[in-house]
């Protein structure tokens, strides 16, 4: 009996000079920013207003840090791919063995969709949501947090893989047999897998939590036709999350249970169907995609609308178009297995289904378009994001399309173009949305705008770099170079490569612009000071101060149509002369902050980290922990704390005082 | 928009409506109990006669089965047609078109795709050369 299960010495690859530089990289900028944190005394300040905050804001600010790290984590793996199949030409190997090449384009497909672009996603809705619905938080505010320590476990058990063991290199699906004991009997997939299931119920729990909080929580009178488009589309993402996750949980359980308690659900023996998992897989991931794009759709609305200084041009159509996306995006999952042996008819009647799900999209393109026809646009960076986004998307779109057609998708199926169709439309689609929102946001959750000429900078690398990028994969694609190659003989293939490596160099410098964009803003903070409403917005987030107090609105907004700040800005124009009635403030109740997420989220890991290693003692603790924690917090007294009336009015006078000036 | 009276949280009612509620409340759970009491027995009795037309007994279980849930949720779970109930009709209405597209889906996939497969008796000849 080992003690330690399959964990030894040999776990960690000496002998592999990039992932230990990698790793000792890693390591050591972790003990940094401890140290230094640790140094300048800030630990107990970060426990107390940050780590255990259940405030969303503060909630939505460290999903948003988490993705920006974890960006960098999964452009790196970019990177390197691109390096290695801008060399491997002809005889040569390039300089990754395919066994780490291939847990790179793993490990990039699974960071990049489930550790950035979610928590991009689900930051921005935390941050936004309860401002634009004018209440004071969502409707679980510990539960909140517990999401998003969950999430940041499954963050730690992904990056332990780079160093402790291996990761998955069965590509971000993990398609059985290949993930099945038989063919991968290493602990990456366990890590996949675990990573995957712990931080997918922290993405369920936010789907309930916002779900609820849509539902039930809204300000007087903002009945559902009132209600920004970001909440709708906020809305139809979380049911998605909520009717998709638990597919994805079941799925990886039952490969987990193939794994460890040898079931046959997808063996190649004993009766198992590996089909099952690649359709039950995609029943949760095209949903997802459309968790991933409907929020920043509703970010290009508020964009759109905002600095276009006109209402968005068919709201009703916007809300309809959202909800059918809804809908239809489960009826279409069959295009990610055209090729897998369905008949014409079944195929036939998938690839119907997508080409029809493009058409409310297309509505919702035009839609925009229509709000900035005629108005005075303002160029800033956000609508710069919005613009490029419109015309990236269109053509990410349309290679979409053009897949749906069975018989295309069987010369394009896992091909180049398909790699450059999805990074088409999520890049295009949601991290421009990410980056607009951010750029649009950061002012209301700082107080400060985001230095313009190093945003408008790091746009047009983006943009550009993005175009060059991917391009040549489109042609790569139609001259047959599949996708995931750690080498090829086809030299003809080279200089497309180089030319796409030379794109993520430019992407590169974008991603570097941002984060000096960041410094710069910091430094600067001063200069780029502004008061609760810098970019003349529409909806209720900028009727309150930047950054929000603890309970957001002193008092409640009472809401009489949409847009409604917008318009009572201009009626509050037109009756100048009379001051407003004084305000009646009562006390207010904030919920008080609990350490239960992170004490969860660690034994989380605990968790992870034992079942991957088959350290079952380690994993029993490990629950025990888990169960203490929920039952401690069950037996809490009083879960709220009270802000007098006097600090509220206290802050209004002096936030007022602020504005005036 | 509903309107506030009406736009509260599942289980949240007004003092005076909870304490007139708090007797019909127990008459609504007692006579769900019942009812779900006697269709099990129904069930059990149905899947064990022999006074049935075999064939029909599935048919006769499907229907016990979906008038189960009907009572569950009535009598359990509250669903109205109340104007308070409207997320929660939706939510129901919402799930359960998911997981019928969810499962007729994968039915019929898995069952396209078998049809497709190589019968097992051409395998095993295959195999065999």
């Amino acid at each position: 009996m080992n003690l330690l299960g399959k964990l030894d010495w040999s776990a960690i690859p000496f002998d592999q000079p990039i992932i230990m530089g990698a790793g000792a990289f890693m390591v050591l900028a972790i003990v940094g920013i401890l140290s230094w944190v640790t140094l300048k005394g800030y630990v107990p300040y970060l426990w107390r207003e940050w780590i255990t905050s259940v405030d969303h804001k503060r909630i939505g600010v460290m999903y948003f840090l988490l993705a920006l790290v974890m960006l960098l984590r999964g452009f790196s793996d970019a990177i390197m791919m691109r390096a290695q199949q801008a060399v491997a030409a002809g005889g040569a190997q390039g300089y990754l063995p395919p066994e780490h090449f291939d847990q790179v384009f793993s490990a990039h497909g699974t960071i990049m969709i489930f550790f950035v672009a979610m928590p991009f996603v689900i930051g921005l809705m935390n941050f936004v949501l309860p401002l634009q619905l004018g209440v004071r938080d969502v409707a679980f505010p510990t539960l909140n947090s517990v999401s998003f320590w969950l999430t940041a476990s499954g963050v730690l058990l992904i990056n332990i893989s780079l160093v402790v063991g291996e990761f998955a290199k069965t590509g971000w699906i993990a398609y059985p047999p290949l993930s099945e004991l038989q063919f991968s009997p290493g602990v990456g997939v366990d890590y996949y897998l675990w990573s995957l299931q712990i931080s997918g119920v922290g993405t369920l729990l936010t789907g309930i939590n916002f779900v609820t909080t849509i539902l039930k929580l809204r300000a007087p009178g903002m009945g559902y036709m009132r209600m920004p488009v970001f909440c709708w589309t906020s809305l139809a993402a979380n049911l998605l999350i909520v009717a998709a996750f638990p597919v994805l949980t079941a799925t990886l359980g039952m490969l987990l249970l193939d794994r460890y308690l040898g079931f046959h659900f997808f063996t190649v023996d004993g009766q198992g169907n590996a089909m099952m998992y690649v359709n039950l897989f995609w029943v949760w991931g095209h949903p997802e995609v459309y968790i991933l794009i409907l929020p920043p759709f509703g970010i290009f609305s508020e964009v759109v609308a905002t600095f276009s200084g006109k209402p968005l041009f068919g709201y009703r159509s916007m809300v309809a178009a959202t909800m059918a996306i809804c809908v239809l995006s489960f009826l279409v999952w069959l295009h990610h297995f055209f090729t897998m042996g369905a008949s014409a008819d079944v195929n036939g009647f998938f690839g119907v289904m997508t080409m029809i799900i493009a058409v409310p999209t297309g509505v919702k393109v035009f839609n925009w378009l229509f709000t900035m026809y005629g108005g005075r646009v303002r160029f800033e960076v956000p609508i710069l994001w919005s613009i490029g986004f419109m015309v990236t998307f269109v053509i990410g779109g349309m290679s979409g399309v053009l897949m749906a057609v069975p018989p295309a998708d069987f010369q394009l199926h896992n091909s180049l173009f398909l790699v450059a169709h999805f990074h088409n439309v999520i890049i295009g689609g949601v991290i421009f949305g990410v980056m607009a929102g951010y750029n649009y946001w950061f002012p209301k959750a700082f107080g400060f705008k985001l230095d313009e000429r190093w945003g408008r900078a790091s746009f047009w690398c983006w943009l550009i770099g993005f175009y060059v990028a991917f391009m040549p994969l489109y042609v790569l694609g139609l001259m047959g170079m599949t996708r995931r190659m750690q080498h090829y003989d086809n030299v003809a293939w080279q200089p497309w490569l180089v030319v796409a490596a030379i794109g993520t160099a430019i992407i590169l410098v974008g991603i570097v612009c941002q984060i000096v964009q960041l410094v710069v803003s910091i430094r600067d903070r001063d200069r780029l000071r502004v008061t609760g409403d810098p970019w003349n917005g529409r909806t209720l987030e900028w009727s309150t101060a930047s950054p929000p107090p603890a309970w957001n609105f002193a008092v409640l907004p009472q809401v009489a149509e949409r847009d409604s700040f917008w318009v009572a800005k201009h009626r509050a124009g037109a009756r100048q002369a009379q001051p407003e009635p004084a305000r009646q403030y009562e006390p207010i109740e904030v919920p008080k902050n609990s350490p239960v997420g992170v004490v969860n989220a660690f034994f989380a890991v605990v968790i992870g980290f034992a079942l991957i290693w088959h350290i079952w003692w380690m994993a029993g603790l490990g629950l025990i922990g888990t169960f203490l924690a929920i039952l401690v917090f069950a037996f809490r007294d009083g879960d709220e704390t009270e802000v007098p009336a006097e600090q509220v009015a206290e802050f209004d006078r002096l936030h007022e005082a602020r504005v005036a000036i | 928009m509903t309107e506030a009276r009406f736009d509260r949280a599942p289980g949240d009612q007004s003092i005076a409506t909870k304490q007139q509620a708090a007797s019909s409340g127990i008459l609504v759970y007692s006579i769900g109990l019942l009812l779900a009491a006697i269709l099990t027995a129904i069930s059990f009795w149905v899947a064990n006669t022999t006074l049935l037309w075999g064939p029909g007994v599935a048919l006769g279980l499907a229907v016990l089965a979906i008038a189960q849930m009907g009572v569950h949720l009535v009598f359990f779970l509250h669903i109205t047609t109340g104007p308070d109930n409207t997320n929660n009709v939706l939510a129901l209405a919402f799930g359960v078109l998911i997981v019928l597209l969810v499962v007729a889906g994968s039915l019929v996939i898995m069952a396209n795709l078998n049809g497709s497969m190589m019968p097992a008796d051409m395998m095993d000849m295959q195999m065999h050369y």
